[in-house]
């Protein structure tokens, strides 16, 4: 999906090549381009939010007491701020990416760009190996998606949210292969700007989610 | 020419060696796991997922954007394959609208059919009591597979009106993702493949709402069910998305919202809700998905350590029935209001008269489609949900009778005191508005709390659902398909026989309505196989045999209908630019519709209804000049 309004912002660089339009025909311009697919990335954002509010209405439904007080599951707290200050941290890079192209700095938006890809990157490792202990001779996890309802929800919320970052970070190492050469202008940086705002949305997600999982309501212990 | 220079034939290759790879791939991940190498269940989901996307890189559709990920630039090409015979881009990928629109339509039909293959089967089956010559398993997954396929048909049916007429209605060159617009075709094929597929490897005969716990045990059949699911439900999601694009940004100047024809309200509000609602029965089916592959328990109500739990009540099968209806009540309406549209701008055309309350029928479409987010507890009033939500849902589910009546006395006053022509397309329309009355005045009756107790799960409600179906989307659809058949082939298909068809179905969908509220009233369960022979004082079985005929009746008519336009489309009378002097934007160029549409920028000149009005025009186009 991203990786298709993406790529529609560059219909523009061979417009030019269709000749199907008679001469006083005025071919769209790469503005309206932009606009079209920034419209159609937020038509897409609104359609996400459908799929991630499912997954926090799951959560609010499923996570009950006996007395109906909402619940949450004992988890390592320390590992859910680090990986959540990482993503947060993230953005900043991601956003630094896109002013630089904006202003034409290369070398800048090439750093930055990669710096996203690494914090993305650890906080997938963060999660995997970390919160669901996938590798457990190196950490050992708490939750299994077998354990009833707060494993399903849990491995459920993250691990949806868990492909959408590794997603954004597929397309930010591609932004970055195309911007070493030298694919995007100052003026032309449509699939950086897609990218941009794809990361900060999914982002975003997890702003919501990670106090779902992490903090609301009173913990019970799983029975191990 | 080799049959692989058809995109679908390396679709299909590409399907096959997906799931054989997919497959593959399950056991070598079980062998190195250290397990034992082969698991049906996981070898055909992880099959199925890698067959999708055999299909669409085989078929082509991914191609352009694979490129760009290597920066290589991929000029637009136009019109038909240069190598190829020009009737070849129909069974490949095409980046042309009304190529896929008629791609759609085309596939859509194929599966109505199929879909009304398997209803007759099953319906012959209940023409008596007991058994005859269906068993109970099969029983269940033929009207599973009735339903599920017919949704899918629908869908298509309405891509295939929205793709091919939005852009025309609104005079734009294309869609505004013509990538996109190709791939939301071609997610179908594979999707369709999967369910059809699912049959011969055990089915799933829990009904196509797939509830659990018995879909979280069913055959394997539910794992390619699902995946058949999502990706009719991708391409229903980038589908609506790239319309609401094209509505919104691609109008010609002085066309402003409330200037367009309507149809292109009644996609606008229909896409609004399959952008978003569609979404719901995804994750609700992912969710039982997984939990059948990684015994993740989301309906599962034994929670941790294989109890119910005191402390953690474990998963919640009512909540799968909230998501899924979440979405599932919108489908309806995500059906019908591209139908509705439909009835809304052939009846001026028809009756020579301006759409009475335009803005009226356009807010009421908008209408529909936000109560239609608030009503899906009416799915569950016995569900066993609290109770206090019950009221609310009865309510907001009265009120669509609201915004449905502004259309029915919109229609009403469109046709009063009309000059009302009586060809096939019109008797359609007015067919479609006699069915959706059935279909909307049974509705309050199942909306209302105390007698829809009685009648859940009835034959009742078959019969309601039934009538919205057909009135909205059945009925429009063959209007529509009679209406612009001259369009897309230009010539004209044969109006008697288009006459036979309609006064074959109508009435005998009438009987079949009816018959099947009536043997609802005198106790016939929902997709139960078989029923009690004395039931309605022992006039049951004439009842069901009525509807059985009429059901038969209803797929002659369908097929005379299918018999008349591949008659008629290649040496049928030419029809001429525009033979039912509509004002409408695709009516002013020549037909069939060359590849590019308008020779020159649409301009918009007046009001889009005002028929009768002496030297008016909608728009004006090179071809027209300014007249």
């Amino acid at each position: 999906m991203t990786a298709t309004a993406i790529e529609h912002g560059r219909e523009h660089e061979h417009a030019a090549d269709d000749h199907h339009h008679t001469g006083d025909v005025d071919l769209p311009t790469y503005l309206e381009f932009t606009r079209r697919n920034r419209l159609g990335m937020w038509l897409f954002f609104a359609s996400e939010a459908f799929l991630f509010l499912a997954l926090l209405v799951t959560r609010f439904y499923l996570w009950r007491g006996p007395h109906g007080e909402v619940v949450r599951p004992e988890l390592d707290q320390f590992a859910g701020l680090v990986v959540t200050a990482v993503l947060l941290l993230s953005s900043y890079f991601m956003n630094r990416a896109e002013v630089s192209i904006a202003n034409d700095k290369r070398t800048d938006f090439l750093a930055s760009l990669l710096i996203t890809a690494a914090l993305g990157t650890a906080f997938l490792v963060g999660v995997v190996v970390w919160e669901w202990g996938m590798f457990p001779s190196i950490v050992k996890g708490h939750l299994k998606p077998t354990d009833g309802v707060f494993g399903a929800v849990v491995f459920g919320m993250t691990g949806m949210h868990a492909l959408h970052v590794l997603s954004g970070v597929v397309l930010i190492l591609n932004v970055w292969w195309l911007g070493r050469k030298g694919h995007f202008s100052s003026e032309r940086h449509w699939g950086v700007e897609a990218c941009a705002i794809y990361w900060h949305y999914v982002d975003l997600v997890w702003i919501f989610f990670y106090p779902a999982i992490y903090l609301i309501g009173s913990t019970i212990e799983a029975p191990h | 020419m080799s049959l692989f220079t058809l995109g679908i034939a390396r679709g299909l290759l590409g399907q096959v060696l997906g799931m054989v790879i997919g497959m593959l791939l399950t056991c070598a991940v079980r062998i190195l796991l250290g397990w034992e190498a082969w698991a049906a269940e996981p070898a055909w989901t992880v099959g199925s997922v890698c067959s999708i996307i055999g299909f669409l890189l085989g078929v082509g559709s991914l191609d352009d954007w694979l490129k760009w990920t290597k920066g290589i630039p991929t000029p637009m090409h136009h019109g038909p394959p240069v190598d190829k015979p020009a009737w070849t881009r129909y069974f490949s990928v095409d980046y042309n609208h009304k190529v896929i629109g008629v791609q759609y339509t085309v596939w859509g039909i194929l599966l109505l059919m199929v879909g009304g293959t398997v209803a007759m089967i099953f319906r012959t089956e209940l023409a008596r009591s007991g058994l005859q010559f269906l068993g109970l398993d099969l029983y269940n997954s033929f009207i599973g597979m009735h339903g599920m396929i017919m949704i899918f048909a629908i869908l298509l049916g309405v891509g295939g009106m929205g793709n091919y007429l939005v852009p025309l209605m609104i005079g734009a060159e294309d869609m505004a993702f013509p990538r996109l617009n190709a791939l939301g075709f071609w997610f179908n094929v594979p999707g369709s493949i999967l369910l059809l597929l699912s049959l011969f490897i055990g089915g799933w005969d829990a009904g196509w709402t797939a509830y659990p716990p018995l879909s979280a045990r069913g055959p394997i059949g539910y794992q390619l069910f699902f995946l058949g699911v999502f990706a009719i439900g991708l391409s229903s999601i980038v589908g609506s998305l790239n319309l609401l694009v094209t509505i919104l940004r691609m109008r010609p100047p002085g066309m402003s919202l409330f200037r367009m024809p309507i149809f292109c309200w009644a996609v606008f509000a229909t896409s609004l809700l399959q952008l978003t609602a569609t979404q719901l029965i995804g994750t609700s089916f992912l969710m039982v998905s997984v939990q059948r592959a990684l015994g993740m328990g989301f309906f599962d109500p034994r929670g941790i350590l294989g109890e119910v739990s005191p402390m953690v009540g474990g998963g919640d099968p009512v909540l799968f029935q909230h998501l899924f209806w979440f979405y599932s009540h919108p489908a309806v309406y995500i059906f019908v209001l591209p139908g509705l549209g439909i009835v809304s701008e052939l009846l001026p055309v028809f009756s020579r008269k301006p759409l009475f309350g335009y803005k009226w029928i356009a807010l009421s479409s908008m209408a529909i489609a936000i109560l239609g987010f608030i009503v899906w507890g009416h799915h569950m009033f016995v569900s066993g949900y609290n109770d206090i939500l019950r009221i609310p849902f009865m309510y907001a589910t009265l009120l669509v009778a609201i915004p449905t009546g502004v259309k029915f006395f919109s229609w009403l006053g469109t046709m009063w005191g009309g000059k009302i022509h009586f060809d096939t397309p019109m008797l359609f329309v007015l067919g479609a508005i006699s069915v959706f009355l059935i279909g909307g005045l049974s509705g309050p009756i199942l909306a209302t709390v105390p007698t829809d107790f009685p009648l859940h799960d009835s034959y009742f409600i078959v019969g309601h659902f039934h009538a919205t179906m057909f009135g909205g989307f059945v009925f429009p659809f063959f209007a529509a398909l009679y209406y612009w058949f001259p369009k897309v082939t230009g010539r004209m298909y044969n109006e008697k026989l288009g006459k036979i068809h309609f006064f074959i179905m109508t009435p005998a969908f009438w009987v079949q309505t009816l018959g099947q509220m009536g043997v609802g009233v005198m106790g016939m369960r929902r997709r139960i196989a078989d029923y009690d022979p004395t039931l309605g004082g022992g006039q049951i079985e004439n009842w069901q045999m009525a509807v059985t005929i009429a059901g038969f009746a209803i797929a002659f008519g369908v097929m005379l209908m299918l018999w008349n336009f591949f008659q008629h489309a290649e040496v049928g009378v030419a029809a001429g630019d525009n033979p039912w002097r509509s004002r409408s934007p695709e009516w002013q160029i020549p037909s069939p519709i060359p590849e590019h549409s308008f020779p020159a920028p649409v301009r918009v000149v007046g009001e889009p209804y005002d028929y009768g009005l002496a030297d008016s025009g909608y728009v004006t186009t090179a071809s027209t000049g300014d007249d």
